[in-house]
């Protein structure tokens, strides 16, 4: 049986009709003239690549209070994305096979998006020794990204010893930059912000030291790097060095850190509380600069979802994070094309091709073109929409733009020719 | 309030002068020549009134008569029902009020809420002998039983109409003013 | 202004009613009778998450003198780790109609959540937060320096006041820095660098290092605790080197000019911050500091609860 995906526009171009068979692309012909067994009608919609998300946390096993790898998967495909990347850090630990062809199984079972597992760099997440790598990357999962994410790799031999590991089955060690000494206790970025509101100080330093070093490990040992949610200007500078100087490293910067500034704290409404922590003004310009330039490689959510309690509470006491999956392409599309600084085939790039080769993840992140797998996510640019939390599909509601209006709409979004989401609804 | 240039004058300040030696006078003899008198206003114009009345008083006696004030606003009955005010000044004179014959003083008497407030403030303050009131003008229109000792001008009004004190201590001159509520 | 969360939200103004109307309140305090009736019906809580006897009185005399209910609710041993206290407890309250909150709690901006997280619609007053703020201090401190180099009124508009010891942490010295610049006064903050915090320059005080310049010429010195806990994560190498350097001793307060006066918000480290010598001198207004905390929390609680609505905030 064959579909025909009608009136679309890849990368914003021109409108096509996509015509795809067994899952794979067979066809692409002007629009109106594909024919095929059934047929989705759109309206001239912006298509791209599916989206891929190297850093989500599903909280299962363990916290399926906050979130089940269906419910995130739900949220995924509803943001777009046909693969997401699970975080080691649930209960227990993603740090063995078994543990992560657990969450690779179920999100199969879901069938809302492909669930690559990411896993530990040390067991436990305890920064003591290393997990056992090569098993989870031989394993059916065939884990490819490694991440004590939460927690940061810190010990500097350990971390060296992961980046030499990983080399062997073409692994990436993706490193949450967090100094641990100097964030002892750390509840937002320090500044003048922090100064006033008495709330003890995160110090961009903290994040840029452990880059700076890692950036150098990995040149001294021959590995690639990929590091996590970037939030400060220097962050970038140190990257745009190292790229210059050759080293192979990856960065990723998140929707709310492009998005959003600790103004927000201001009003000590815990949803704004998130590792790393919102920052200044030029921060954002400068992950924003460093975005369209490339030398930030991608957008990855850091979908935190947290219980209500979480949040429902003094700052100091709660949990940090935010929701992503849902609104990163609005924000995306706010920021970023919205303003000219991306192209709709740059934004493709940054939220599919490259999340999905720093993943090694075969039949994701492909081109829009015959004899491709249709991983495909249909955005309507021009709707706004505002974000309700209680209709969101994650089992959370820790969204920083609860009321906002959003820019452009996922109108579709297909899984190897499968739609998981029709006319914004979750099939 | 309407403005002041909307009101007609009941009293002038010659008017207002004589109503007040004349307190004076009622005071002394009403009180027998007493040595104990406290004369305490209520802020704002009761105090400059108690003031007044203590000065000539004191010509009469022949001694100094203690005059002091008293802020009522904490004791207000309507205290809830209004944006939270500014406290006023209280000043009690040195020797106190216990024991002695206190004369509060204010400008109008109206319904007697706020003599009834003065009373509970006084209260807490100490224990007079004797607590009398006298007030430049009574209005008329009583809520509460109370009745003034001594009055510069009974003045029957209207419920509709508003009368206010000027004196010259805080405004450009004295005057009793009486001008209708416009609305 | 429905809550004293912090001094920033108020205006010269509203400062000087305030402290107009502990001025008038002050002077119930010296006669027999101390009792108003102005909040009879009210109930005010006072909810302490930290132990602070001395706060905590200072709140219930000053409620009880206004003919309040209170209710004393000792919240310690609840946790920041468990922190869906705070709500439980916020819902609890409202339950019981309380129509004022006094809160002090470890994590700064916990009033601010108290107040606008739709838990309670009661009055919150921030009776300390963290290393927030603690915005009543700051009105009994301005209250203090008012009466002994203003002659009680007016703003401070030239007092130099310099502000000594661990700012970092001090939620004593937020709240007056932002409260004493309203009221027109110059301040000066001296500490090691290590407990100042980043950022203290976009503060409208100056900032020194050095002790004894930055008394040289002030009209009052606050000294603030430190806490010894302090030297143990490395902010200053000894007790012995933090007293040398920041401690006001006998010596030091020689220097001073005659006028000068000396304040703390206590409780003391004897022998650490201040010497017990100046702690006792006549230059030392630090026990009638506590008395005016009474005066001048009875203001804040008659502005923001003795009306219909809270007086603070755009006078009539």
């Amino acid at each position: 049986m064959s579909i025909v995906i009608r009136n679309v526009r890849p990368y914003g171009e021109d409108a096509v009709d996509l015509v795809v068979k067994h899952g794979v692309i067979i066809d692409i012909v002007p629009a109106g003239t594909g024919t095929a067994n059934a047929e989705y009608r759109f309206d001239g919609e912006v298509v791209l690549p599916g989206l891929v998300d190297l850093h989500t946390h599903l909280r299962e096993p363990g916290r399926e209070d906050a979130e089940t790898i269906r419910s995130g998967t739900q949220a995924a495909a509803l943001g777009g994305f046909t693969c997401v990347h699970a975080m080691a850090n649930t209960e227990p630990v993603a740090d063995t096979a078994g543990d992560v062809e657990l969450v690779w199984r179920k999100g199969a079972e879901a069938g809302y998006c492909d669930v690559r597992p990411v896993g530990a760099v040390t067991a436990g997440l305890r920064g003591e020794r290393l997990a056992e790598l090569g098993a989870m990357a031989d394993s059916a999962a065939q884990v490819r990204v490694f991440s004590d994410d939460g927690k940061c790799v810190s010990d500097a031999l350990l971390m060296r010893r992961a980046l030499e590991y990983v080399k062997a089955f073409d692994g990436v060690v993706a490193q949450h930059s967090q100094e641990p000494r100097l964030t002892d206790g750390a509840q937002m970025n320090e500044g003048a912000m922090s100064a006033r509101l008495g709330l003890a100080g995160w110090p961009a330093v903290a994040e840029e030291a452990i880059i700076a070093r890692d950036v150098l490990l990995a040149e001294h040992v021959g590995s690639r790097l990929h590091v996590c949610h970037l939030s400060t200007a220097g962050s970038v500078e140190i990257i745009r060095w190292a790229k210059a100087r050759g080293i192979d490293v990856t960065a990723e910067a998140t929707p709310h850190h492009l998005a959003l500034t600790e103004d927000l704290v201001a009003t000590y409404d815990p949803v704004f509380k998130v590792n790393p922590p919102l920052r200044t003004e030029a921060d954002v310009e400068a992950l924003r600069a460093a975005l369209a330039d490339g030398t930030i490689d991608i957008v990855a959510t850091d979908h935190a979802p947290h219980p209500r309690e979480a949040k429902d509470c003094e700052w100091a006491a709660a949990a940090m994070g935010m929701l992503g999956l849902e609104t990163a392409l609005s924000v995306v599309i706010e920021t970023m094309v919205d303003t000219g600084r991306l192209t709709w085939r740059e934004v493709a790039e940054r939220m599919s091709t490259a999340p999905a080769r720093i993943g090694r993840v075969a039949d994701q992140g492909r081109p829009i073109a015959v004899g491709e797998p249709a991983n495909l996510c249909i955005v309507d640019p021009r709707t706004d929409w505002v974000v309700d939390p209680a209709r969101l599909a994650s089992r959370s509601r820790n969204t920083p733009f609860a009321a906002r209006t959003m820019r452009g709409r996922v109108v579709a979004t297909f899984l190897r020719g499968q739609a998981t989401v029709l006319n914004g609804v979750l099939q | 309030m309407s403005d002041a240039s909307e009101m007609r004058a009941v009293l002038e300040a010659a008017d207002v002068a004589r109503a007040l030696s004349r307190i004076a006078h009622e005071i002394d003899e009403r009180t027998k020549g007493a040595d104990d008198i406290v004369l305490l206003g209520v802020p704002t114009r009761g105090v400059a009134l108690a003031r007044r009345i203590g000065a000539r008083l004191a010509e009469i006696q022949g001694h100094p008569i203690p005059v002091g004030s008293l802020d009522i606003t904490m004791y207000r009955d309507d205290l809830r029902l209004k944006k939270a005010r500014a406290l006023l000044h209280t000043e009690i004179p040195t020797g106190g009020i216990d024991g002695r014959l206190v004369v509060l003083v204010d400008d109008v008497l109206f319904s007697g809420r706020t003599v009834r407030a003065a009373l509970d403030a006084l209260g807490d303050i100490g224990r007079p002998r004797m607590v009398q009131l006298a007030v430049l003008v009574d209005r008329g229109h009583r809520e509460l039983p109370i009745r003034a000792d001594y009055v510069g001008k009974n003045l029957p009004t209207s419920l509709r109409e508003t009368v206010r004190v000027q004196l010259a201590e805080h405004d450009a001159e004295d005057a009793v003013l009486v001008g209708a509520v416009t609305a | 202004m429905r809550h004293l969360l912090s001094t920033a939200d108020l205006t010269r103004d509203d400062a000087l009613l305030i402290l107009d109307t502990a001025a008038e309140l002050a002077r119930i305090s010296d006669r027999p009778m101390k009792k108003l009736p102005t909040l009879r019906g009210r109930t005010v809580v006072n909810l302490f998450f930290e132990d602070s006897t001395r706060t905590r009185i200072s709140f219930e005399a000053a409620a009880k003198r206004l003919s309040a209910d209170v209710i004393n609710f000792s919240a310690k041993g609840s946790s920041v780790s468990k922190g869906e206290s705070l709500k439980d407890t916020a819902l609890t309250l409202q339950a019981m109609g309380a129509d004022a909150v006094v809160i002090r709690h470890g994590a700064s901006g916990a009033p601010h959540r108290l107040a606008n997280a739709g838990w309670i619609e009661s009055t919150v007053i921030n009776a300390g937060d963290g290393t927030h703020e603690h915005p009543t201090q700051a009105l009994l401190d301005a209250f203090t320096l008012r009466r002994h180099l203003r002659d009680g009124e007016g703003d401070l508009t030239g007092v130099r006041v310099t502000i000594v010891g661990d700012v970092l942490h001090s939620r004593v010295a937020r709240s007056n820095v932002l409260l004493l610049h309203t009221l027109g006064a110059d301040v000066t903050l001296c500490a090691p660098p290590t407990l100042l915090p980043v950022g203290v320059d976009t503060w409208p005080c100056t900032v020194s290092y050095d002790l004894d310049a930055a008394i040289a010429d002030a009209d009052a010195v606050m000294m603030l605790r430190v806490q010894l806990e302090r030297m143990n994560a490395a902010y200053f190498p000894s007790a012995a080197e933090y007293s040398r350097r920041y401690g006001l001793d006998a010596q030091r307060m020689a220097t001073l000019a005659p006028h000068t006066i000396v304040m703390h918000p206590g409780p003391m480290n004897r022998g650490m911050e201040i010497a017990a010598d100046v702690a006792d001198s006549e230059r030392s207004v630090i026990v009638e500091q506590v008395s005016n905390g009474v005066s001048v929390r009875m203001a804040v609680m008659y502005l923001l609860l003795g009306g219909a609505e809270s007086g603070i905030g755009g006078i009539a």
